[in-house]
């Protein structure tokens, strides 16, 4: 249990630290990072190494921005194998639909209740 | 006035990216690693009460959970805190995204509802959006062309 929680923390920091190394070194901003690691997640999902990566981190894989990438990845994986072109297409924004759908509305919602008073 | 000694300042200069560099990859190290064992710890609760729901369904249910309560620490202004504390560490995880996207939503809100708001929710989420729906479809249709490699 304690060593479970040990390597989540172990995955997630060392991605996040990867991250960082980016920010000091090339001065990337957030939506770079963010798209370089969704990307990397779907790379590693294709080509099967990322459930690896999963067996062992847990969260800790799949909390950062590449276990979106990778249910992108999966979803379209699983959508082309079962459904052809349509479920190729179709498959990828199914699988990550619940992520997109909450964070827009939510941030709506929250937006238009929320002054701006954070900046 | 005295001058500042300029060997002083040279050798500051010298020291000072290397230190913050570090310092920097170190909080990004512990507040990512903390964010993903919440993320781990919010998983396992599902799993406890809701141990009929298949594994994919539960990771769904934690990334929602650690959207919403992401959106609703930037709508207090608390993850923009965490976020220049971490680096990194606040914009690779999930909620780091969800920050993205309620961030520009609320800053922009004083321009307008439809102009303002809305349009400001994709200025981060948009090319995230847009290089994972066109990056699914291209390994959708790589998966079409070599099957037998997938199944």
């Amino acid at each position: 249990m304690i060593l479970d929680y040990l390597q989540v923390f172990l995955v997630g920091g060392i991605i996040c630290t990867i991250g960082q190394v980016f920010i000091n070194t090339t001065k990337m901003t957030s939506a770079r990072i963010l798209v370089g690691f969704l990307l990397l997640g779907v790379v590693l999902e294709t080509i099967g190494v990322f459930k690896y990566v999963k067996e062992f981190g847990m969260a800790g894989a799949t909390v950062p921005i590449t276990g979106f990438g990778s249910n992108l990845a999966k979803g379209a994986i699983k959508g082309a194998l079962e459904n052809g072109i349509l479920g190729a297409i179709t498959g990828g924004i199914e699988a990550v639909a619940g992520g997109i759908a909450v964070v827009i509305f939510i941030s709506f919602i929250v937006g238009l209740i929320s002054s701006s008073k954070t900046k | 006035m005295n001058e500042p000694n300029k060997e002083y300042i040279e050798l500051v200069k010298k020291k000072m990216p290397k230190s913050k560099h570090l310092l920097t990859m170190f909080r990004a190290f512990w507040v990512g690693g903390l964010i993903c064992c919440i993320g781990q710890g919010i998983t396992d609760l599902y799993k406890h009460f809701f141990s009929e729901l298949p594994e994919e369904e539960i990771a769904t249910l934690t990334t929602i959970t650690l959207i919403c309560i992401t959106v609703i620490l930037t709508g207090f202004g608390i993850y923009d805190k965490i976020g220049a504390y971490a680096g990194a560490g606040s914009i690779v995880p999930i909620t780091g995204f969800a920050n993205s996207v309620a961030s520009p939503a609320i800053e922009h809100k004083r321009e307008g509802v439809v102009l303002g708001l809305c349009a400001n929710i994709f200025t981060v989420a948009g090319p995230v959006i847009v290089f994972g729906i066109s990056s699914s479809i291209a390994v959708g249709i790589i998966v079409l062309i070599f099957k037998g490699a997938f199944i």
